[in-house]
């Protein structure tokens, strides 16, 4: 299957298989405006299978939430058709109004304008727990 | 500003501290009668907790110090929608140092960000209730002496009762402490507590038979099996009677053992225990407003609302 090359924008690369779509959500690229591809399952050298996305037109997204779906993704920046930069990709210490907690009892659950903070409590795992009640992020 | 969220946020050293302050408040309490006058402690309680509300406010007067308040959600300005953040700004302009319980986890934390003046969590849901385990720490100090090599038994609702995992957190910066974890298998310490005691590769046993090991603990700290912990009225009524204390298992237990419980007690402690010298419940109650004291103390120094406090030791 072929998707034609981007010129301007953005193609993250070497994502786990099955988590494309998580990435794409998160990242809110859902926006109508937004020139998106998926290709997901697709055959890698390197991994087996894996997802890429390409989004045409911007270069800024947040780098947070890439690291946070998946560290060892590739970030790929496009210009006039050509790779000006790879940007490296960590686990984030901490995700700011990525996710929202999902433990009723948790007072960012009531109170909705607080700012939804998750912060990495193990690397090794890559566990994110809420900054408030520290119940794990699914 | 700081504030006491969490019992992590007091360093061993701190700990130290406070309790030889509460030590020297037990051995000398006309010498703290006046230090806190003119400044005001605000208790408000989101949540019904008659013990802890009244522990900190007994602190305060001890202190010679004065009391603002609130004893319900309902009749305060929470009911009217109020945010924590704004609770806080506001009640900041009226006292000296908050403590604060409250339904949601982390609504202490909320405050603590936005208040002024310290903030006590005096209990967030189900997360955290640190003056509770200072109250147990003063205890283990004064009936053991040490913090170190001792065996502690945490019985009954392991998985949503928040005394213990603030105790299991505390103690397990100390070496060569066991614990011994006794609970049905519903009520069990969830994976997150257990895998702090896996990384710091503390030894730890998990049992449902609290006879089978009552005879090998220094500390057996008992909890109750709490209604308002459960979704479901069903699961509470069978399981709430699943591990009461009784003069006859004592028989089985050693003599240097200390019973341990955060109280209110149901009936998980028989009440013929209570003459046993090994009870120490209530003198976890009186342990509780004199770290009070102390904590209160140390953060309204610590925030320059306090010029001076008086030194350990001194005589009047």
């Amino acid at each position: 299957m072929n998707v034609d090359s981007i010129q301007n924008g953005i193609v993250i690369d070497h994502i786990r298989a099955g988590q494309g779509m998580r990435l794409y959500d998160l990242l809110g690229l859902s926006d109508p405006e937004l020139t998106v591809a998926i290709m997901k399952n697709v055959t890698s050298k390197k991994l087996g299978r894996k997802d890429i996305i390409k989004i045409d037109g911007i270069t800024d997204v947040d780098l947070d939430v890439i690291g946070f779906v998946d560290p060892d993704a590739t970030v790929n920046i496009i210009r006039d058709g050509k790779l000006i930069e790879k940007k490296s990709i960590e686990a984030p210490e901490r995700l700011t109004n990525v996710l929202r907690c999902k433990n009723p009892r948790c007072i960012s659950s009531t109170e909705q304008e607080l700012t939804q903070i998750f912060v990495l409590s193990d690397r090794k795992s890559k566990t994110y727990r809420c900054l408030y009640c520290e119940t794990k992020a699914e | 500003m700081r504030s006491v969220i969490d019992i992590l946020d007091l360093s061993k050293e701190e700990l130290q501290d406070l309790i030889a302050r509460a030590e020297d408040i037990i051995a000398d309490p006309e010498k703290y009668q006046d230090v806190c006058r003119h400044k005001k402690l605000a208790t408000l309680f989101f949540e019904p907790s008659t013990r802890t509300r009244l522990s900190f406010e007994a602190a305060m007067y001890e202190l010679g110090g004065n009391v603002l308040s609130v004893s319900s959600a309902s009749s305060s300005s929470a009911a009217k929608g109020e945010s924590v953040a704004d609770t806080a700004k506001t009640v900041s302009c009226y006292a000296d140092i908050i403590a604060m319980r409250h339904p949601k986890e982390g609504a202490a934390y909320v405050a603590a960000k936005n208040a002024s003046v310290p903030v006590i969590n005096a209990g967030d849901g189900g997360h955290l209730h640190p003056t509770q385990t200072l109250a147990d720490l003063l205890t283990i100090w004064r009936e053991k002496k040490r913090f170190t090599g001792l065996t502690i038994g945490l019985c009954g609702d392991l998985k949503f009762g928040r005394t213990v995992h603030s105790l299991i957190s505390a103690m397990s910066r100390y070496e060569g402490n066991r614990f011994v974890l006794i609970s049905p298998d519903e009520l069990k310490v969830p994976s997150y507590v257990k895998n702090v005691l896996k990384e710091k590769e503390i030894p730890y046993v998990q049992t449902g038979d609290l006879m089978s090991v009552i005879g090998d603990l220094d500390i057996l700290y008992m909890t109750r099996v709490q209604r308002e912990r459960f979704f479901n009225e069903e699961d509470y009524l069978r399981l709430k009677d699943s591990y009461i204390l009784t003069p006859d298992k004592m028989k089985s237990a050693r003599e240097d053992l200390s019973v341990m419980h955060p109280l209110p007690r149901v009936n998980e402690i028989s009440v013929a225990i209570d003459d046993d010298r090994r009870a120490c419940y209530f003198k976890q109650v009186l342990n509780g407003k004199y770290m009070r004291m102390a904590l209160i103390l140390k953060l309204l120094y610590e925030a320059g609302s306090l010029k001076t406090l008086p030194k350990k030791g001194d005589s009047v």
